[in-house]
Protein backbone atom coordinates (compact mmCIF):
# COMPACT_ATOMS: atom_id res chain seq x y z
CA UNK A 1 0.00 0.00 0.00
CA UNK A 2 2.86 2.54 0.70
CA UNK A 3 5.43 0.98 -1.32
CA UNK A 4 4.25 2.21 -4.70
CA UNK A 5 5.66 0.15 -7.18
CA UNK A 6 4.99 -0.34 -10.99
CA UNK A 7 1.72 -2.65 -10.05
CA UNK A 8 0.23 0.62 -8.81
CA UNK A 9 0.70 2.95 -12.21
CA UNK A 10 -0.14 0.05 -13.83
CA UNK A 11 -3.24 -0.42 -12.31
CA UNK A 12 -3.83 3.67 -12.86
CA UNK A 13 -3.52 3.04 -16.61
CA UNK A 14 -5.68 0.42 -16.89
CA UNK A 15 -8.41 2.21 -14.53
CA UNK A 16 -8.23 5.28 -17.11
CA UNK A 17 -8.85 3.28 -20.52
CA UNK A 18 -11.63 1.71 -18.52
CA UNK A 19 -13.09 4.74 -17.82
CA UNK A 20 -12.45 5.72 -21.78
CA UNK A 21 -13.78 2.33 -23.28
CA UNK A 22 -16.94 2.95 -21.04
CA UNK A 23 -17.17 6.46 -22.14
CA UNK A 24 -16.97 5.45 -25.73
CA UNK A 25 -20.28 2.80 -25.22
CA UNK A 26 -22.09 4.69 -22.64
CA UNK A 27 -21.80 7.85 -24.81
CA UNK A 28 -24.94 8.47 -27.36
CA UNK A 29 -25.06 12.61 -26.98
CA UNK A 30 -22.38 14.09 -28.40
CA UNK A 31 -19.38 12.69 -31.07
CA UNK A 32 -16.85 15.31 -29.13
CA UNK A 33 -16.74 13.64 -25.91
CA UNK A 34 -16.46 10.48 -27.69
CA UNK A 35 -12.72 11.77 -29.12
CA UNK A 36 -12.27 12.81 -25.65
CA UNK A 37 -12.86 9.47 -24.80
CA UNK A 38 -9.92 8.17 -27.24
CA UNK A 39 -7.59 10.61 -25.61
CA UNK A 40 -7.94 9.57 -22.58
CA UNK A 41 -7.01 6.10 -24.04
CA UNK A 42 -4.14 7.26 -25.40
CA UNK A 43 -3.26 8.76 -22.05
CA UNK A 44 -3.45 5.49 -20.14
CA UNK A 45 -1.28 3.78 -22.79
CA UNK A 46 1.35 5.92 -22.01
CA UNK A 47 1.05 5.87 -18.55
CA UNK A 48 1.82 2.33 -19.06
CA UNK A 49 5.04 2.88 -21.24
CA UNK A 50 6.40 6.02 -19.03
CA UNK A 51 5.72 3.63 -16.07
CA UNK A 52 7.78 0.57 -17.75
CA UNK A 53 10.82 2.83 -18.93
CA UNK A 54 11.33 4.53 -15.59
CA UNK A 55 10.84 0.80 -13.49
CA UNK A 56 12.52 -1.22 -16.25
CA UNK A 57 15.29 1.89 -16.39
CA UNK A 58 14.79 2.16 -20.34
CA UNK A 59 14.60 5.00 -22.31
CA UNK A 60 12.81 4.21 -25.09
CA UNK A 61 9.27 3.76 -23.50
CA UNK A 62 9.63 7.30 -22.73
CA UNK A 63 10.52 7.65 -26.76
CA UNK A 64 7.51 6.25 -28.01
CA UNK A 65 5.18 8.20 -25.81
CA UNK A 66 6.32 11.13 -27.75
CA UNK A 67 5.17 9.65 -30.84
CA UNK A 68 1.95 8.53 -29.34
CA UNK A 69 1.93 12.38 -28.28
CA UNK A 70 2.49 13.15 -31.82
CA UNK A 71 -0.28 10.85 -33.18
CA UNK A 72 -2.80 11.92 -30.84
CA UNK A 73 -1.95 15.66 -31.38
CA UNK A 74 -2.36 15.07 -35.42
CA UNK A 75 -5.53 12.61 -34.77
CA UNK A 76 -7.29 15.27 -32.60
CA UNK A 77 -6.50 17.89 -35.11
CA UNK A 78 -8.28 15.72 -38.18
CA UNK A 79 -10.88 14.16 -35.77
CA UNK A 80 -12.31 17.95 -34.53
CA UNK A 81 -11.71 18.98 -38.40
CA UNK A 82 -13.91 16.27 -39.88
CA UNK A 83 -16.67 17.47 -36.98
CA UNK A 84 -16.62 20.72 -38.24
CA UNK A 85 -17.26 19.93 -41.52
CA UNK A 86 -20.01 17.57 -40.75
CA UNK A 87 -21.72 19.97 -38.87
CA UNK A 88 -21.39 22.73 -41.13
CA UNK A 89 -23.33 20.03 -43.95
CA UNK A 90 -25.77 18.62 -41.49
CA UNK A 91 -26.03 20.74 -38.43
CA UNK A 92 -25.87 18.18 -35.52
CA UNK A 93 -23.22 16.37 -34.22
CA UNK A 94 -25.46 14.01 -31.91
CA UNK A 95 -24.60 10.63 -31.83
CA UNK A 96 -28.25 9.37 -32.72
CA UNK A 97 -28.56 11.01 -35.30
CA UNK A 98 -25.41 10.83 -37.57
CA UNK A 99 -26.46 8.21 -40.08
CA UNK A 100 -25.26 9.59 -43.68
CA UNK A 101 -23.03 6.58 -44.15
CA UNK A 102 -25.69 3.66 -43.40
CA UNK A 103 -26.01 3.65 -46.84
CA UNK B 1 8.46 6.68 0.80
CA UNK B 2 4.90 7.77 2.18
CA UNK B 3 5.43 10.81 1.06
CA UNK B 4 5.56 9.74 -2.72
CA UNK B 5 2.29 7.07 -1.81
CA UNK B 6 0.56 10.42 -0.84
CA UNK B 7 1.27 11.77 -3.80
CA UNK B 8 0.55 8.66 -6.18
CA UNK B 9 -2.50 8.63 -4.23
CA UNK B 10 -3.61 12.05 -4.45
CA UNK B 11 -2.99 12.74 -8.01
CA UNK B 12 -4.09 9.06 -9.50
CA UNK B 13 -7.59 9.81 -7.61
CA UNK B 14 -8.01 13.23 -8.98
CA UNK B 15 -7.00 12.17 -12.10
CA UNK B 16 -9.84 8.95 -11.88
CA UNK B 17 -12.09 10.81 -10.94
CA UNK B 18 -11.63 13.96 -13.79
CA UNK B 19 -12.10 10.66 -16.18
CA UNK B 20 -15.12 9.95 -15.29
CA UNK B 21 -16.11 13.23 -14.84
CA UNK B 22 -14.85 13.51 -18.83
CA UNK B 23 -17.55 10.63 -19.83
CA UNK B 24 -20.31 11.46 -17.37
CA UNK B 25 -20.77 15.39 -17.58
CA UNK B 26 -23.79 16.86 -19.55
CA UNK B 27 -22.22 19.75 -20.76
CA UNK B 28 -19.37 19.63 -23.13
CA UNK B 29 -17.45 22.29 -22.15
CA UNK B 30 -17.44 21.15 -18.08
CA UNK B 31 -16.10 18.18 -20.48
CA UNK B 32 -12.98 19.91 -21.87
CA UNK B 33 -12.53 21.43 -18.10
CA UNK B 34 -12.54 18.27 -16.51
CA UNK B 35 -10.24 16.71 -19.80
CA UNK B 36 -7.51 19.73 -18.49
CA UNK B 37 -7.62 18.53 -15.03
CA UNK B 38 -7.00 14.74 -16.33
CA UNK B 39 -4.05 16.13 -18.25
CA UNK B 40 -2.61 17.88 -16.11
CA UNK B 41 -2.77 15.03 -12.94
CA UNK B 42 -0.91 12.84 -14.96
CA UNK B 43 1.48 15.09 -16.46
CA UNK B 44 2.23 15.82 -12.54
CA UNK B 45 2.67 11.97 -11.82
CA UNK B 46 5.34 11.82 -14.86
CA UNK B 47 7.19 14.91 -13.09
CA UNK B 48 7.17 12.85 -9.94
CA UNK B 49 8.10 9.54 -11.20
CA UNK B 50 11.13 10.84 -12.82
CA UNK B 51 9.87 11.14 -16.16
CA UNK B 52 10.20 15.57 -16.16
CA UNK B 53 10.81 16.00 -19.91
CA UNK B 54 7.85 13.86 -20.78
CA UNK B 55 5.29 15.59 -17.96
CA UNK B 56 6.21 19.15 -19.05
CA UNK B 57 5.82 18.25 -22.85
CA UNK B 58 2.57 17.25 -21.97
CA UNK B 59 1.29 19.86 -20.22
CA UNK B 60 2.77 22.00 -23.59
CA UNK B 61 0.95 19.57 -26.30
CA UNK B 62 -2.16 17.90 -24.29
CA UNK B 63 -3.40 21.26 -22.29
CA UNK B 64 -1.91 24.17 -24.37
CA UNK B 65 -2.59 22.89 -27.88
CA UNK B 66 -5.79 19.99 -27.76
CA UNK B 67 -7.76 20.97 -24.86
CA UNK B 68 -7.59 24.77 -26.83
CA UNK B 69 -8.89 22.92 -29.91
CA UNK B 70 -11.37 21.18 -28.25
CA UNK B 71 -12.94 23.97 -26.41
CA UNK B 72 -12.67 26.24 -29.34
CA UNK B 73 -14.66 23.45 -31.39
CA UNK B 74 -17.21 22.82 -29.13
CA UNK B 75 -18.03 26.65 -28.43
CA UNK B 76 -17.60 26.98 -32.56
CA UNK B 77 -20.21 24.32 -33.32
CA UNK B 78 -22.76 25.69 -30.16
CA UNK B 79 -22.70 22.54 -28.63
CA UNK B 80 -22.85 23.38 -25.27
CA UNK B 81 -25.49 26.03 -25.72
CA UNK B 82 -27.36 23.03 -27.21
CA UNK B 83 -26.69 20.86 -23.93
CA UNK B 84 -28.09 23.76 -22.13
CA UNK B 85 -31.19 23.69 -22.85
CA UNK B 86 -31.98 20.25 -21.64
CA UNK B 87 -29.61 21.42 -18.61
CA UNK B 88 -31.97 23.93 -17.25
CA UNK B 89 -29.77 26.57 -17.16
CA UNK B 90 -29.51 29.02 -19.61
CA UNK B 91 -26.99 31.63 -18.44
CA UNK B 92 -23.58 31.23 -19.61
CA UNK B 93 -22.65 31.61 -15.97
CA UNK B 94 -22.93 28.06 -15.19
CA UNK B 95 -19.78 27.40 -16.73
CA UNK B 96 -18.20 29.66 -14.01
CA UNK B 97 -18.29 27.72 -10.65
CA UNK B 98 -17.19 24.68 -12.45
CA UNK B 99 -14.50 26.01 -13.95
CA UNK B 100 -13.13 28.14 -10.84
CA UNK B 101 -13.41 24.45 -9.23
CA UNK B 102 -11.30 23.10 -11.62
CA UNK B 103 -8.64 26.04 -11.69
CA UNK B 104 -8.33 26.09 -7.73
CA UNK B 105 -7.62 22.28 -8.15
CA UNK B 106 -5.31 22.91 -10.79
CA UNK B 107 -3.54 25.25 -8.44
CA UNK B 108 -2.85 23.49 -5.51
CA UNK B 109 -1.88 20.49 -7.78
CA UNK B 110 1.21 22.91 -8.98
CA UNK B 111 2.13 23.66 -5.18
CA UNK B 112 2.10 20.37 -4.11
CA UNK B 113 4.32 19.15 -6.87
CA UNK B 114 6.91 21.66 -6.03
CA UNK B 115 6.71 20.38 -2.41
CA UNK B 116 6.73 16.71 -3.61
CA UNK B 117 9.97 17.66 -5.80
CA UNK B 118 12.02 17.45 -2.85
CA UNK B 119 10.99 14.49 -1.88
CA UNK B 120 12.55 13.02 -5.58
CA UNK B 121 15.44 11.11 -4.33
CA UNK B 122 13.64 8.53 -2.13
CA UNK B 123 10.93 8.14 -4.10
CA UNK B 124 11.36 4.40 -3.74
CA UNK B 125 14.32 2.14 -3.78
CA UNK B 126 13.20 0.43 -7.46
CA UNK B 127 13.64 3.67 -9.51
CA UNK B 128 16.92 3.41 -10.59
CA UNK B 129 18.37 7.45 -10.98
CA UNK B 130 21.50 7.81 -13.11
CA UNK B 131 23.32 11.07 -13.14
CA UNK B 132 22.51 12.75 -16.15
CA UNK B 133 19.00 14.28 -16.68
CA UNK B 134 15.94 12.78 -18.41
CA UNK B 135 15.93 14.94 -20.58
CA UNK B 136 19.75 14.50 -21.52
CA UNK B 137 18.68 10.73 -21.71
CA UNK B 138 16.03 11.28 -23.58
CA UNK B 139 17.70 13.74 -26.39
CA UNK B 140 20.54 11.33 -26.42
CA UNK B 141 18.13 8.35 -28.19
CA UNK B 142 16.18 10.66 -29.70
CA UNK B 143 18.54 12.28 -32.14
CA UNK B 144 20.63 9.11 -33.22
CA UNK B 145 18.86 5.82 -32.40
CA UNK B 146 15.17 6.96 -33.49
CA UNK B 147 16.13 9.67 -36.16
CA UNK B 148 13.89 8.77 -38.37
CA UNK B 149 10.87 7.99 -36.81
CA UNK B 150 11.38 11.55 -35.50
CA UNK B 151 10.97 13.10 -39.09
CA UNK B 152 8.69 10.49 -39.34
CA UNK B 153 6.76 12.26 -37.10
CA UNK B 154 7.53 15.45 -38.04
CA UNK B 155 5.91 14.26 -41.29
CA UNK B 156 2.59 13.29 -39.86
CA UNK B 157 1.84 16.83 -38.04
CA UNK B 158 2.37 18.11 -41.78
CA UNK B 159 0.29 15.96 -43.28
CA UNK B 160 -2.54 16.31 -40.41
CA UNK B 161 -2.03 20.00 -40.62
CA UNK B 162 -2.63 20.27 -44.17
CA UNK B 163 -5.23 17.76 -44.11
CA UNK B 164 -6.87 20.11 -41.20
CA UNK B 165 -6.71 23.20 -43.30
CA UNK B 166 -8.45 21.68 -46.36
CA UNK B 167 -11.03 19.91 -44.69
CA UNK B 168 -12.15 23.11 -42.96
CA UNK B 169 -11.52 25.40 -45.76
CA UNK B 170 -14.46 26.97 -47.79
CA UNK B 171 -14.63 29.12 -50.57
CA UNK B 172 -17.10 32.15 -49.78
CA UNK B 173 -18.69 34.58 -53.18
CA UNK B 174 -18.13 38.29 -52.73
CA UNK B 175 -14.47 38.25 -51.02
CA UNK B 176 -11.59 39.68 -53.19
CA UNK B 177 -8.69 37.29 -52.92
CA UNK B 178 -5.35 38.07 -54.11
CA UNK B 179 -3.96 36.17 -57.32
CA UNK B 180 -0.51 35.83 -58.26
CA UNK B 181 -1.19 34.84 -61.56
CA UNK B 182 -3.31 37.51 -62.41
CA UNK B 183 -0.66 39.52 -61.19
CA UNK B 184 2.22 38.22 -63.01
CA UNK B 185 0.18 37.95 -65.85
CA UNK B 186 -0.77 41.45 -66.35
CA UNK B 187 1.18 43.53 -69.28
CA UNK B 188 0.96 47.30 -70.02
CA UNK B 189 -1.72 47.33 -72.36
CA UNK B 190 -4.07 46.12 -70.01
CA UNK B 191 -3.50 48.64 -68.13
CA UNK B 192 -2.64 51.73 -69.90
CA UNK B 193 -3.69 53.26 -72.78
CA UNK B 194 -2.64 56.18 -74.61
CA UNK B 195 -4.99 58.71 -75.98
CA UNK B 196 -4.34 61.52 -78.64
CA UNK B 197 -6.22 64.41 -77.13
CA UNK B 198 -6.99 67.25 -79.02
CA UNK B 199 -6.67 70.90 -77.51
CA UNK B 200 -9.58 72.56 -76.42
CA UNK B 201 -11.75 69.07 -76.18
CA UNK B 202 -10.42 67.20 -73.54
CA UNK B 203 -11.45 63.50 -73.36
CA UNK B 204 -13.74 61.72 -70.88
CA UNK B 205 -11.91 59.38 -68.23
CA UNK B 206 -14.51 56.88 -67.57
CA UNK B 207 -15.07 55.62 -70.86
Amino acid sequence: MIDIGIGHYLVLGAIIFLIGIVGIFLNRKNIIVILMSIELILLAVNINLVSFSIFMNDISGQIFTLFILTVAAAEAAIGLAIIVVYYRNSGTIRVEEIEKLKG
Amino acid sequence: MIAHAFFFYFFSFIAVVSAIMVTVSRNTVHSVFFLILDFISISSLFIMIGAEFLGMIMLIVYVGAVAVLFLFVVMMLNVAKQENTWFKSSTNSAHIPIGLLVGIIIFFEVIIVIGGWKYKPDLSSKIILSDISNTHSIGNVLYTDYIHLFQLSGMVLLVAMIGAIVLTFRKRDGLKRQSYFKQLSREREDGVSLVNVKSNEGIKIDD
